[in-house]
C-alpha cells in the first residue's frame, strides 16, 4: 500500500466530519470517494492535502508520516469544484505556470506540458488563449496543469458539479480514459462525488464515506453487487434501492399487508425471521401479473422513466426503459422480481445478495 | 394567471450594428394558461434573454410581447406582475417564514384578513405551515426555495412565475421533493410555470412541454418523448438523452434507404424529394439491437469498450471513421471483438441539413 489512513478523526464542534476513517490506496489507481453532501468528502480530501490537521489517526504515504510533512512538501495536486485557470496566459503557460515556480528546468517544462496536452486531447492548442477555447477545453487545461505536476496524490473535488450537464456527461467520459492512461500510473488517483453513475463510470475502487464514517471499500462492481449494508444500498445506488421491511415466513416473504413474494433460490438458508429486503428500481417492471401500486410521480429523463409509486406503508421507485408517460393516481402493476432481491439483517448487514448468494 | 404571446420577438445586445448578432433570433411562441414548461439548452443558448424579456428586464429590439392579448413590451418588470425565483433564494433572513410569505401583499396594502387568509393557504400548499413563527434564517435551502416561489403564489394577479434553473443550491436527495411540490403547485393553481436549465433531466421532469433552444433558436416544443423519440435537429438529438443520439453521414440510395458506408439501412422515411448531400442517419443507443450474426438493417462493428454502469451496460463500438453507442441491460453478453449492430426500421431518424425529415 502506498497511501495508507488510519483512524483518521476530525471533529471541530459536536460533529465528527471524520469518524476513524481507515483506508488503502495503490499507486497508478483511482478511487473515488462516493457519500451524499456533508458526508466528510472535501473534508478527507483537505486532510489528505495536509489543509486540516486530524485531531487523531495518521497517515503514510510511502512509508512517511504524512503528518510530518509540510502541505508544501506534500507532492499533491488538488483540482476543485471551480476549475481555475489564468485568463491573461496562453494555454502553454497556464500549465507551465507551477511548474516554473518550483524553478524546473526549461526542457523538462516544455516535456511535461506537451505530454498532458496530449493526454487530455488538446495536443495543437498550446499557443491559445485561454478565452479562445471551449468551457469544456478549458477544463481539461485545467485537469493537465495537475497532470504535469506530476504528483504522487492527485485529488479531485467534485470536479464536474458545476458544469453543464451535457459537458459534465462529456468529461466524465474523457476523464474515464485520462485516468486510464500512463500519465496517470505514478499517482494515486482520489475522486470524490455524489453520483452513483460517476463512480462507476469512472471505475476503480469506491469508498462509500456516510457521516465520516468509511462504509465500505472495495472495486465498484463488488460495490454494486454487495453493498455491506442498508446504507451502502441506498448511496451506491441512483435512485436509492427500495428498501422494505418485512419477514420471511415458510415458503414466502411478506412485506406489509399486500406484499407476498416467493422466496427465491439465493434466500434458501436464510432463517424464518424479520429482514430489510432491498430492490434496486430497475429490477421492478410494469407486468400485468403484477402487484397494484398508485402512481405518485413520473419523472422522466433523457431516456428513462422513474416511476415513484405508492402502496399501504410503501413508496418504491421503479425504473423503466424509455420515456413513458403516466399520471399521479393511475394504477400500475408492477413486478418485483424476486431473483434481485437483497436480505439485510436487523442490523442493516447484508446477509443474502443476488449476486453472491449468503454472507 | 394569463396567456403570454411572443409575437415576431427578437432581441440583439447590439441592434444598431451593421450585421447586429441575435441572442435571441425571431420567434412566435405561446405559453399556454396554466401551462408547465422548460426551456432547455446549453450556455449562451439565448433561454436567460427569453426569460428576461418575458420578466421585464430585457426590452426586446424586435416584437411585441402580449399577456392575455394585452401589449405589455414596454412596461416596466415592477407593474407586469410576473413573480419570479433565482437560482439561490432571496428571502429577508430577519423576517419570519410568514412574514416573508405575506411581503408582496403588504407592499400593496391588502387588508390584513385577507393576508393572512392567503399566506395560511399558501403555507398549507407548500408543506410550511408549521413554520410560520420561524425566521427563515433557519431554514433548509430547499424551504427558502418554497418561500421564493410563495411569495409568487400569494398574489392572485401574477400572470406567471418564471424560475432561473431553481434547483441548482437544492440537495439531490431534496430536488424530488421540491419537483413534486412544483407539480402539485401547478396542478392546484393552474399557474403558468416556466423554467428554465441546462440540465434535460430537470426539464424533462418538470414540464409538459419544453421548448429547446440552441444558439438563440427554438429548435423545437415538444413533449420529453418527442424529443426523446423524434428529435426534429441533430442538435435536439445530441442534446437529450445520454448518451447523445449516435448520429452518422449517410447518403439517400433509395426511396427509403440512406447508406452509411456501403451498409444499406431502410427507414420509414421518405426520401424521394430530398436534394441535399448533407443527410444524417440518427439512432438512440438504447434502440439499437444486439446481433450474433448478419441481418437486414445491420452493420457489423468493432468492440471497443464496454461499460459496467451497474443497471446497464454502455457499448462503444466503432465502424470505418464512425463510433457508435449501445445501452444493454445488465444481463446481456457482449461479444468480445465483433458484433452485428441492427437499427430497427422505426427508429431510424433521417436528416437533411441538419432537420428531420
Amino acid at each position: 500500500m502506498d497511501l495508507i489512513a488510519k483512524g483518521l478523526t476530525y471533529k471541530p464542534e459536536d460533529e465528527f466530519h471524520l469518524n476513524d476513517v481507515s483506508f488503502g490506496m495503490q499507486k497508478g489507481e483511482l478511487y473515488t470517494i462516493l457519500g451524499r453532501t456533508l458526508s466528510g468528502k472535501t473534508t478527507l480530501l483537505k486532510t489528505i492535502a495536509g489543509l486540516i490537521t486530524p485531531e487523531g489517526g495518521r497517515m503514510l504515504f510511502n512509508d512517511q508520516d504524512l503528518g510530518q510533512v509540510p502541505v508544501w512538501e506534500r507532492n499533491i495536486a488538488m483540482v476543485y469544484q471551480q476549475f481555475i485557470n489564468y485568463p491573461h496566459l496562453t494555454v502553454f503557460d497556464n500549465i507551465a505556470f507551477p511548474l516554473r515556480q518550483r524553478k524546473l528546468d526549461d526542457g523538462i517544462i516544455r516535456g511535461r506540458v506537451m505530454d498532458s496536452l496530449e493526454s487530455v486531447g488538446l495536443t495543437g492548442f498550446e499557443g491559445r488563449k485561454i478565452q479562445a477555447l471551449s468551457g469544456g477545453q478549458q477544463q481539461r487545461v485545467a485537469l493537465a496543469r495537475s497532470l504535469a505536476k506530476q504528483a504522487g496524490i492527485l485529488l479531485l473535488d467534485e470536479p464536474l458539479v458545476n458544469l453543464d450537464y451535457k459537458l459534465r456527461e462529456q468529461l466524465r467520459e474523457e476523464f474515464r480514459n485520462i485516468f486510464s492512461d500512463k500519465v496517470s500510473s505514478n499517482s494515486i488517483l482520489i475522486y470524490s462525488s455524489t453520483d452513483p453513475l460517476e463512480a462507476m463510470q469512472l471505475g476503480g475502487d469506491i469508498i462509500i464515506l456516510d457521516e465520516g464514517r468509511v462504509l465500505q471499500q472495495g472495486p465498484a462492481h463488488e460495490i454494486f453487487e454487495n453493498p455491506a449494508n442498508t446504507r451502502v444500498a441506498e448511496i451506491s445506488n441512483d435512485p436509492a434501492m427500495n428498501l422494505l421491511s418485512g419477514a420471511i415466513d415458510g415458503s414466502k416473504i411478506v412485506i406489509g399487508d399486500d406484499i407476498k413474494l416467493a422466496v427465491p433460490a439465493h434466500f434458501k438458508s436464510l432463517t424464518p425471521s424479520a429482514y430489510t429486503f432491498g430492490i434496486r428500481a430497475s429490477d421492478v417492471s410494469l407486468h400485468q401479473k403484477g402487484l397494484p401500486f398508485k402512481v405518485e410521480l413520473a419523472e422522466i429523463s433523457g431516456s428513462e422513466t422513474f416511476l415513484h409509486v405508492q402502496s399501504g406503508r410503501h413508496t418504491i421507485v421503479g425504473l423503466l426503459d424509455m420515456v413513458q408517460n403516466f399520471d399521479a393516481g393511475d394504477v400500475v402493476n408492477l413486478k418485483l422480481d424476486a431473483t434481485r432481491l437483497y436480505a439485510f439483517g436487523q442490523d442493516g448487514a447484508l446477509v443474502s445478495s443476488p449476486f453472491a448468494g449468503d454472507f | 394567471m394569463a396567456r403570454i404571446d411572443l409575437r415576431g420577438i427578437a432581441h440583439s445586445y447590439d441592434p444598431d450594428a451593421t450585421d447586429p448578432i441575435y441572442a435571441l433570433e425571431k420567434c412566435d411562441l405561446t405559453w399556454r394558461d396554466g401551462g408547465r414548461y422548460a426551456v432547455l439548452g446549453p450556455s449562451g443558448c439565448g433561454k436567460t434573454t427569453m426569460l428576461n424579456i418575458m420578466s421585464g428586464i430585457v426590452t426586446p429590439s424586435e416584437g411585441r410581447l402580449t399577456f392575455d392579448d394585452m401589449d405589455v413590451t414596454e412596461i416596466k418588470t415592477a407593474e407586469r406582475n410576473i413573480a419570479q425565483v433565482f437560482q439561490f433564494p432571496v428571502i429577508y433572513n430577519t423576517m419570519t417564514v410568514g412574514q416573508n410569505l405575506g411581503f408582496p401583499l403588504v407592499c400593496r396594502d391588502a387588508p390584513k384578513e385577507v393576508m393572512v387568509k392567503k399566506v395560511n393557504e399558501v403555507a398549507e400548499t407548500l408543506g410550511l405551515e408549521g413554520l410560520l413563527d420561524r425566521r427563515a434564517k433557519s431554514l433548509t435551502a430547499d424551504q427558502k426555495q418554497l418561500i421564493s416561489l410563495g411569495r409568487g403564489l400569494v398574489r392572485d394577479d401574477v400572470a406567471a412565475i418564471l424560475m432561473d434553473e431553481p434547483l441548482t443550491v437544492i440537495d439531490p436527495d431534496l430536488k424530488f421533493r421540491l419537483r413534486r411540490k412544483l407539480k402539485e403547485i401547478n396542478e392546484f393553481y393552474k399557474s403558468t410555470l416556466i423554467y428554465v436549465t441546462h440540465d434535460q433531466n430537470e426539464a424533462m421532469t418538470f414540464a409538459e412541454d419544453i421548448v429547446v433552444m440552441d444558439r438563440g433558436q427554438v429548435v423545437q416544443i415538444g413533449k420529453p418523448k418527442e424529443l426523446f423519440e423524434r428529435p426534429r435537429t441533430t442538435f435536439v438529438g445530441y442534446f437529450i438523452g445520454a448518451p447523445a443520439m449516435n448520429m452518422f453521414e449517410a447518403r439517400v440510395t433509395g426511396k427509403n434507404v440512406v447508406a452509411v458506408g456501403d451498409v444499406e439501412f431502410a427507414t420509414e422515411t421518405d426520401l424521394s424529394k430530398t436534394s441535399t448531400d448533407n443527410i444524417k442517419l440518427g439512432i438512440r443507443s438504447e434502440f439499437i439491437e444486439l446481433a450474433a450474426k448478419k441481418t437486414k438493417n445491420a452493420i457489423q462493428v468493432d468492440i471497443q469498450r464496454v461499460d459496467d454502469f451497474g443497471n446497464f451496460q454502455l457499448v462503444s463500438a466503432q465502424t470505418g471513421h464512425n463510433a457508435i453507442k449501445v445501452k444493454v441491460k445488465r444481463e446481456v453478453a457482449v461479444p468480445g471483438k465483433q458484433a452485428w449492430l441492427k437499427f430497427p426500421k422505426s427508429r431510424c431518424c433521417v436528416y437533411a441539413d441538419e432537420a428531420l425529415l
